[in-house]
Protein backbone atom coordinates (compact mmCIF):
# COMPACT_ATOMS: atom_id res chain seq x y z
CA UNK A 1 0.00 0.00 0.00
CA UNK A 2 1.23 3.78 -1.18
CA UNK A 3 1.42 6.38 1.88
CA UNK A 4 0.28 9.60 0.87
CA UNK A 5 0.92 12.96 3.80
CA UNK A 6 -1.87 15.38 3.40
CA UNK A 7 -0.81 18.77 4.24
CA UNK A 8 -3.69 21.42 4.63
CA UNK A 9 -4.47 23.92 7.04
CA UNK A 10 -8.23 23.43 6.17
CA UNK A 11 -9.72 19.99 7.99
CA UNK A 12 -12.71 19.89 5.15
CA UNK A 13 -10.15 19.53 2.46
CA UNK A 14 -7.93 17.04 4.26
CA UNK A 15 -10.72 14.99 4.97
CA UNK A 16 -12.05 15.38 1.40
CA UNK A 17 -8.95 13.83 -0.02
CA UNK A 18 -8.06 11.35 2.88
CA UNK A 19 -11.64 9.79 1.64
CA UNK A 20 -10.99 9.87 -2.21
CA UNK A 21 -7.08 8.91 -1.55
CA UNK A 22 -8.25 5.66 0.73
CA UNK A 23 -11.00 4.62 -2.20
CA UNK A 24 -7.55 4.96 -4.05
CA UNK A 25 -6.09 2.51 -1.50
CA UNK A 26 -3.34 5.09 -0.23
CA UNK A 27 -2.29 4.84 3.57
CA UNK A 28 -2.71 8.42 4.58
CA UNK A 29 -1.32 10.79 7.32
CA UNK A 30 -2.17 14.45 7.77
CA UNK A 31 -0.31 17.55 8.74
CA UNK A 32 -1.93 20.94 9.33
CA UNK A 33 1.32 22.86 7.59
CA UNK A 34 4.76 22.70 6.30
CA UNK A 35 6.22 22.61 9.65
CA UNK A 36 4.31 19.67 10.67
CA UNK A 37 4.81 17.81 6.88
CA UNK A 38 8.74 18.55 7.24
CA UNK A 39 8.46 17.04 10.95
CA UNK A 40 6.57 13.65 9.27
CA UNK A 41 8.93 13.33 6.40
CA UNK A 42 12.11 13.89 8.86
CA UNK A 43 11.01 10.49 10.09
CA UNK A 44 9.33 8.36 7.42
CA UNK A 45 9.25 9.65 4.06
CA UNK A 46 6.26 8.83 2.32
CA UNK A 47 5.35 8.21 -1.23
CA UNK A 48 3.64 10.95 -2.02
CA UNK A 49 2.65 14.58 -1.03
CA UNK A 50 -0.61 16.53 -1.54
CA UNK A 51 0.48 19.60 -0.72
CA UNK A 52 -1.52 23.06 -0.57
CA UNK A 53 0.37 26.52 -0.67
CA UNK A 54 -0.92 28.92 1.47
CA UNK A 55 -0.91 27.50 5.28
CA UNK A 56 0.37 29.63 8.72
CA UNK A 57 4.19 28.81 10.14
CA UNK A 58 5.48 27.29 6.93
CA UNK A 59 3.88 27.29 3.34
CA UNK A 60 4.05 24.79 0.95
CA UNK A 61 6.67 26.06 -1.30
CA UNK A 62 8.77 26.12 1.74
CA UNK A 63 8.02 23.30 3.08
CA UNK A 64 8.81 21.43 -0.76
CA UNK A 65 12.19 23.18 -1.39
CA UNK A 66 13.36 22.08 2.83
CA UNK A 67 11.87 18.52 1.38
CA UNK A 68 13.81 17.88 -1.35
CA UNK A 69 17.12 19.04 0.40
CA UNK A 70 16.54 16.28 2.95
CA UNK A 71 17.94 12.79 2.79
CA UNK A 72 15.76 10.52 0.27
CA UNK A 73 13.81 14.25 0.21
CA UNK A 74 13.67 13.72 -3.61
CA UNK A 75 11.88 10.80 -3.04
CA UNK A 76 8.29 11.53 -2.85
CA UNK A 77 5.94 12.52 -5.03
CA UNK A 78 4.90 15.83 -4.83
CA UNK A 79 1.12 16.85 -5.74
CA UNK A 80 0.48 20.69 -4.77
CA UNK A 81 -3.67 21.31 -4.53
CA UNK A 82 -4.22 25.07 -4.33
CA UNK A 83 -6.36 28.00 -5.26
CA UNK A 84 -3.11 29.52 -7.13
CA UNK A 85 -4.09 29.01 -10.17
CA UNK A 86 -1.75 31.44 -12.49
CA UNK A 87 1.47 30.19 -14.52
CA UNK A 88 3.93 32.23 -12.11
CA UNK A 89 2.93 29.74 -9.21
CA UNK A 90 2.83 26.44 -11.12
CA UNK A 91 6.07 27.71 -13.07
CA UNK A 92 7.78 28.32 -9.54
CA UNK A 93 6.23 25.08 -7.93
CA UNK A 94 7.79 23.25 -11.30
CA UNK A 95 11.52 24.90 -9.82
CA UNK A 96 11.05 23.58 -6.08
CA UNK A 97 10.40 20.13 -7.44
CA UNK A 98 6.66 19.83 -7.79
CA UNK A 99 5.86 16.69 -9.83
CA UNK A 100 2.30 17.87 -10.56
CA UNK A 101 -0.49 20.49 -9.70
CA UNK A 102 -4.01 20.29 -9.04
CA UNK A 103 -5.64 24.07 -9.30
CA UNK A 104 -8.51 23.64 -6.48
CA UNK A 105 -11.48 23.26 -6.74
CA UNK A 106 -10.98 19.55 -7.65
CA UNK A 107 -12.97 16.29 -7.53
CA UNK A 108 -11.59 12.53 -7.07
CA UNK A 109 -11.57 12.51 -11.06
CA UNK A 110 -8.93 14.90 -11.20
CA UNK A 111 -6.92 13.56 -7.78
CA UNK A 112 -7.27 10.11 -9.88
CA UNK A 113 -6.04 11.84 -13.12
CA UNK A 114 -3.19 13.36 -11.66
CA UNK A 115 -1.53 10.52 -9.70
CA UNK A 116 -2.32 8.08 -12.23
CA UNK A 117 -0.01 10.94 -14.49
CA UNK A 118 2.89 10.93 -12.08
CA UNK A 119 2.93 6.96 -11.76
CA UNK A 120 1.24 6.64 -8.59
CA UNK A 121 -1.42 4.61 -9.70
CA UNK B 1 -43.32 11.17 -24.48
CA UNK B 2 -45.22 9.31 -27.33
CA UNK B 3 -44.35 6.40 -28.87
CA UNK B 4 -44.35 8.03 -32.56
CA UNK B 5 -41.94 10.95 -31.19
CA UNK B 6 -39.50 8.71 -29.85
CA UNK B 7 -39.86 6.75 -33.28
CA UNK B 8 -39.27 9.94 -35.26
CA UNK B 9 -36.41 11.41 -33.28
CA UNK B 10 -34.41 8.07 -32.82
CA UNK B 11 -34.92 7.99 -36.62
CA UNK B 12 -33.48 11.66 -37.48
CA UNK B 13 -30.51 10.59 -35.28
CA UNK B 14 -29.92 7.34 -36.89
CA UNK B 15 -29.70 8.84 -40.47
CA UNK B 16 -27.65 12.04 -39.48
CA UNK B 17 -25.33 10.94 -37.14
CA UNK B 18 -25.35 7.09 -37.22
CA UNK B 19 -26.35 7.57 -33.47
CA UNK B 20 -28.43 4.56 -32.04
CA UNK B 21 -30.94 5.59 -29.32
CA UNK B 22 -33.06 2.36 -27.73
CA UNK B 23 -35.77 3.20 -25.98
CA UNK B 24 -33.66 2.26 -21.94
CA UNK B 25 -31.66 5.06 -23.23
CA UNK B 26 -34.94 7.70 -23.55
CA UNK B 27 -33.69 9.64 -20.37
CA UNK B 28 -30.95 10.82 -22.87
CA UNK B 29 -33.24 12.91 -24.80
CA UNK B 30 -34.92 14.42 -21.87
CA UNK B 31 -31.65 15.58 -20.14
CA UNK B 32 -29.61 16.16 -23.63
CA UNK B 33 -32.62 18.04 -25.04
CA UNK B 34 -34.84 19.97 -22.81
CA UNK B 35 -31.86 22.57 -22.52
CA UNK B 36 -32.69 23.31 -26.18
CA UNK B 37 -36.31 23.25 -25.92
CA UNK B 38 -35.73 26.02 -23.65
CA UNK B 39 -33.65 27.55 -25.46
CA UNK B 40 -36.21 28.19 -28.32
CA UNK B 41 -38.78 29.30 -25.56
CA UNK B 42 -40.44 25.83 -25.64
CA UNK B 43 -41.86 24.20 -22.02
CA UNK B 44 -39.95 20.98 -22.27
CA UNK B 45 -38.85 17.98 -24.41
CA UNK B 46 -42.86 17.06 -25.14
CA UNK B 47 -43.05 20.73 -27.03
CA UNK B 48 -39.71 19.99 -28.82
CA UNK B 49 -40.11 16.46 -29.83
CA UNK B 50 -44.12 17.25 -31.70
CA UNK B 51 -42.17 20.30 -33.43
CA UNK B 52 -39.79 18.34 -35.32
CA UNK B 53 -42.01 16.96 -38.39
CA UNK B 54 -42.40 20.48 -39.10
CA UNK B 55 -39.04 22.08 -38.31
CA UNK B 56 -36.87 23.75 -40.34
CA UNK B 57 -32.91 22.33 -40.64
CA UNK B 58 -31.68 24.67 -37.73
CA UNK B 59 -33.32 22.82 -34.97
CA UNK B 60 -32.60 19.07 -36.70
CA UNK B 61 -29.19 20.23 -36.30
CA UNK B 62 -29.13 21.42 -32.86
CA UNK B 63 -31.31 18.63 -31.72
CA UNK B 64 -28.34 16.24 -33.38
CA UNK B 65 -25.47 18.02 -31.94
CA UNK B 66 -27.17 18.27 -28.75
CA UNK B 67 -27.45 14.37 -28.55
CA UNK B 68 -24.28 13.67 -30.29
CA UNK B 69 -21.66 15.83 -28.12
CA UNK B 70 -19.52 13.81 -26.32
CA UNK B 71 -16.55 14.43 -23.80
CA UNK B 72 -13.05 14.96 -24.10
CA UNK B 73 -10.20 15.02 -22.66
CA UNK B 74 -6.38 15.94 -22.95
CA UNK B 75 -4.21 12.07 -23.60
CA UNK B 76 -7.11 10.26 -23.17
CA UNK B 77 -6.21 6.78 -21.75
CA UNK B 78 -2.79 7.82 -21.89
CA UNK B 79 -1.48 4.76 -23.32
CA UNK B 80 -2.74 5.28 -26.70
CA UNK B 81 -0.31 8.29 -26.70
CA UNK B 82 2.38 6.40 -25.28
CA UNK B 83 2.07 3.53 -28.03
CA UNK B 84 1.77 6.88 -30.14
CA UNK B 85 5.43 8.21 -29.49
CA UNK B 86 6.97 4.97 -28.82
CA UNK B 87 6.00 2.46 -31.86
CA UNK B 88 3.52 4.61 -34.06
CA UNK B 89 5.72 7.92 -35.36
CA UNK B 90 9.38 5.74 -35.29
CA UNK B 91 7.30 3.79 -37.95
CA UNK B 92 6.38 6.72 -39.60
CA UNK B 93 9.68 8.34 -39.77
CA UNK B 94 10.92 5.03 -41.35
CA UNK B 95 8.40 4.71 -43.92
CA UNK B 96 7.98 7.92 -44.61
CA UNK B 97 11.33 9.31 -44.73
CA UNK B 98 11.59 9.68 -48.66
CA UNK B 99 7.89 11.84 -48.55
CA UNK B 100 8.64 13.63 -45.45
CA UNK B 101 4.64 13.63 -45.05
CA UNK B 102 2.47 12.20 -42.23
CA UNK B 103 -1.33 13.06 -41.76
CA UNK B 104 -3.39 12.07 -38.79
CA UNK B 105 -7.17 12.13 -38.59
CA UNK B 106 -9.01 12.94 -35.30
CA UNK B 107 -12.18 11.35 -36.16
CA UNK B 108 -15.42 12.76 -34.15
CA UNK B 109 -12.52 15.36 -32.41
CA UNK B 110 -15.11 16.88 -29.96
CA UNK B 111 -14.01 20.18 -28.64
CA UNK B 112 -10.17 18.97 -30.14
CA UNK B 113 -8.24 17.80 -27.05
CA UNK B 114 -7.61 14.42 -28.92
CA UNK B 115 -5.88 16.17 -32.08
CA UNK B 116 -4.03 18.35 -30.08
CA UNK B 117 -2.50 16.25 -28.10
CA UNK B 118 -1.29 14.69 -30.85
CA UNK B 119 0.34 17.98 -31.77
CA UNK B 120 1.83 18.85 -28.48
CA UNK B 121 3.10 15.09 -29.11
CA UNK B 122 4.66 16.21 -32.55
CA UNK B 123 6.18 19.58 -30.87
CA UNK B 124 7.96 17.64 -28.31
CA UNK B 125 9.42 15.60 -30.63
CA UNK B 126 10.32 18.71 -33.10
CA UNK B 127 13.89 18.13 -33.78
CA UNK B 128 13.54 14.55 -35.59
CA UNK B 129 10.60 15.80 -37.92
CA UNK B 130 12.35 19.37 -38.84
CA UNK B 131 11.59 19.35 -42.88
CA UNK B 132 8.54 17.41 -42.09
CA UNK B 133 4.99 18.24 -43.33
CA UNK B 134 2.79 17.25 -40.91
CA UNK B 135 -0.90 17.37 -41.39
CA UNK B 136 -3.64 16.60 -37.98
CA UNK B 137 -6.81 17.05 -39.27
CA UNK B 138 -9.98 17.01 -36.53
CA UNK B 139 -13.44 15.90 -37.93
CA UNK B 140 -17.04 16.69 -36.27
CA UNK B 141 -20.87 16.90 -37.07
CA UNK B 142 -21.16 19.87 -34.22
CA UNK B 143 -20.19 23.29 -35.60
CA UNK B 144 -20.55 23.95 -31.85
CA UNK B 145 -17.80 21.72 -31.16
CA UNK B 146 -15.33 22.70 -33.92
CA UNK B 147 -16.24 26.60 -32.73
CA UNK B 148 -15.01 25.49 -29.54
CA UNK B 149 -11.62 23.36 -30.60
CA UNK B 150 -10.67 25.94 -32.89
CA UNK B 151 -10.90 28.43 -30.74
CA UNK B 152 -8.36 25.98 -28.30
CA UNK B 153 -10.19 27.77 -25.12
CA UNK B 154 -10.60 24.90 -22.65
CA UNK B 155 -11.37 25.53 -18.39
CA UNK B 156 -9.90 24.97 -15.71
CA UNK B 157 -11.70 21.81 -15.12
CA UNK B 158 -10.84 20.65 -18.79
CA UNK B 159 -7.31 21.35 -18.56
CA UNK B 160 -6.68 19.65 -15.48
CA UNK B 161 -8.08 16.39 -16.90
CA UNK B 162 -5.36 14.20 -18.59
CA UNK B 163 -2.84 17.29 -18.91
CA UNK B 164 0.23 17.38 -17.65
CA UNK B 165 1.24 20.51 -15.82
CA UNK B 166 4.71 20.82 -17.53
CA UNK B 167 2.50 20.44 -21.03
CA UNK B 168 0.04 23.11 -19.67
CA UNK B 169 2.77 25.75 -18.66
CA UNK B 170 4.39 25.45 -21.47
CA UNK B 171 1.80 25.18 -24.11
CA UNK B 172 -1.22 27.12 -22.43
CA UNK B 173 -1.86 30.75 -21.29
CA UNK B 174 -4.53 31.71 -19.38
CA UNK B 175 -7.00 34.09 -21.09
CA UNK B 176 -9.55 35.44 -18.06
CA UNK B 177 -10.77 32.17 -16.03
CA UNK B 178 -9.36 29.57 -19.13
CA UNK B 179 -7.04 28.25 -20.69
CA UNK B 180 -6.04 28.90 -24.44
CA UNK B 181 -3.18 26.45 -26.35
CA UNK B 182 -0.64 28.37 -27.73
CA UNK B 183 -1.32 29.65 -31.68
CA UNK B 184 1.91 27.26 -32.67
CA UNK B 185 -0.02 24.15 -31.51
CA UNK B 186 -3.63 25.69 -33.10
CA UNK B 187 -1.48 26.41 -36.65
CA UNK B 188 -1.02 22.61 -36.30
CA UNK B 189 -4.15 20.85 -36.75
CA UNK B 190 -7.13 21.76 -39.09
CA UNK B 191 -10.76 21.34 -38.40
CA UNK B 192 -13.35 20.48 -40.58
CA UNK B 193 -17.03 19.84 -40.35
CA UNK B 194 -17.39 16.55 -41.39
CA UNK B 195 -19.90 13.39 -40.97
CA UNK B 196 -18.51 10.07 -40.80
CA UNK B 197 -21.64 8.73 -42.76
CA UNK B 198 -20.44 10.44 -45.73
CA UNK B 199 -17.98 9.81 -48.41
CA UNK B 200 -14.64 10.54 -47.07
CA UNK B 201 -12.54 10.22 -50.00
CA UNK B 202 -12.68 14.25 -49.92
CA UNK B 203 -10.58 14.35 -46.87
CA UNK B 204 -7.64 13.12 -48.46
CA UNK B 205 -5.19 10.01 -47.36
CA UNK B 206 -3.97 9.30 -43.94
CA UNK B 207 -1.60 7.65 -42.35
CA UNK B 208 -2.56 6.87 -38.91
CA UNK B 209 -6.41 7.51 -37.67
CA UNK B 210 -8.59 7.92 -34.39
CA UNK B 211 -11.61 6.99 -34.25
CA UNK B 212 -11.89 6.20 -30.35
CA UNK B 213 -15.27 5.61 -28.50
CA UNK B 214 -17.00 6.80 -32.05
CA UNK B 215 -18.14 3.44 -33.06
CA UNK B 216 -20.15 2.29 -29.97
CA UNK B 217 -22.90 5.06 -30.62
CA UNK B 218 -23.31 3.21 -33.91
CA UNK B 219 -25.52 -0.02 -34.81
CA UNK B 220 -23.45 -2.73 -36.21
CA UNK B 221 -23.95 -2.53 -40.25
CA UNK B 222 -23.05 1.44 -39.66
CA UNK B 223 -19.76 0.32 -38.01
CA UNK B 224 -19.15 -1.67 -40.69
CA UNK B 225 -20.01 0.66 -43.39
CA UNK B 226 -17.35 3.48 -41.77
CA UNK B 227 -14.68 0.96 -40.81
CA UNK B 228 -14.76 -0.14 -44.53
CA UNK B 229 -15.01 3.42 -45.45
CA UNK B 230 -11.99 5.06 -43.75
CA UNK B 231 -10.18 1.37 -44.70
CA UNK B 232 -10.29 2.85 -48.27
CA UNK B 233 -8.75 6.00 -47.26
CA UNK B 234 -5.68 4.57 -45.44
CA UNK B 235 -2.07 3.70 -47.03
CA UNK B 236 -1.81 -0.39 -46.90
CA UNK B 237 0.61 0.35 -43.91
CA UNK B 238 -1.47 2.92 -42.49
CA UNK B 239 -2.71 2.61 -38.71
CA UNK B 240 -5.94 2.55 -37.02
CA UNK B 241 -7.11 3.69 -33.36
CA UNK B 242 -10.20 2.42 -31.71
CA UNK B 243 -11.54 2.86 -27.91
CA UNK B 244 -10.87 0.74 -25.25
CA UNK B 245 -14.29 -0.99 -25.62
CA UNK B 246 -14.52 -1.02 -29.61
CA UNK B 247 -12.84 -3.62 -31.72
CA UNK B 248 -13.22 -4.63 -35.60
CA UNK B 249 -13.21 -8.28 -34.81
CA UNK B 250 -16.63 -9.81 -36.33
CA UNK B 251 -17.30 -5.91 -38.04
CA UNK B 252 -14.76 -5.53 -40.89
CA UNK B 253 -12.37 -7.53 -42.42
CA UNK B 254 -10.83 -4.53 -43.76
CA UNK B 255 -8.48 -4.21 -39.75
CA UNK B 256 -6.99 -6.54 -37.88
CA UNK B 257 -5.38 -6.19 -34.80
CA UNK B 258 -1.74 -5.41 -34.22
CA UNK B 259 -0.24 -8.06 -32.25
CA UNK B 260 0.52 -6.67 -27.91
CA UNK B 261 -0.34 -3.28 -29.27
CA UNK B 262 -4.42 -3.07 -27.78
CA UNK B 263 -6.43 -0.69 -29.33
CA UNK B 264 -4.21 -0.57 -32.67
CA UNK B 265 -5.60 -1.78 -35.87
CA UNK B 266 -3.73 -2.59 -39.46
CA UNK B 267 -5.02 -1.93 -42.74
CA UNK B 268 -5.27 -5.13 -44.27
CA UNK B 269 -5.25 -5.60 -48.21
CA UNK B 270 -6.39 -8.73 -50.01
CA UNK B 271 -3.49 -9.75 -52.05
CA UNK B 272 -0.71 -6.79 -50.64
CA UNK B 273 2.26 -7.83 -49.13
CA UNK B 274 2.10 -7.82 -45.31
CA UNK B 275 3.34 -4.31 -44.65
CA UNK B 276 6.40 -4.23 -41.84
CA UNK B 277 5.99 -3.70 -38.60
Amino acid sequence: MKSCLIVDDSKVIRMVAKKILQELTFSTAEAEDGQQALDYCKGSMPDAVLLDWNMPVMNGIEFLRELRRLPGGEKPVVVFCTTENDIEHIQEAIMAGANEYIMKPFDSEILQAKFSQVGLL
Amino acid sequence: MRPEDFDFVAKLLKDRSGLVISRDKAYLLESRLTPVARKRGMKGLDDLLGSLKTSGEDLLREVTEAMTTNESFFFRDIKPFDQFKALVLPRLLTNRAAKKTIRIWSAASSSGQEAYSLAMILKEEGAKLAGWKIEIVGTDISTEMLEKAKAGLYSQFEVQRGLPIQLLVKYFKKNNEMWQIDSSIRGMVQFREYNLLHDLKTLGQFDVVFCRNVLIYFDQPTKTRVLDNVAKIMPDDGLLYLGGAETVLGISDKFKPVPEQRGIYAVVRPGAPAPAR
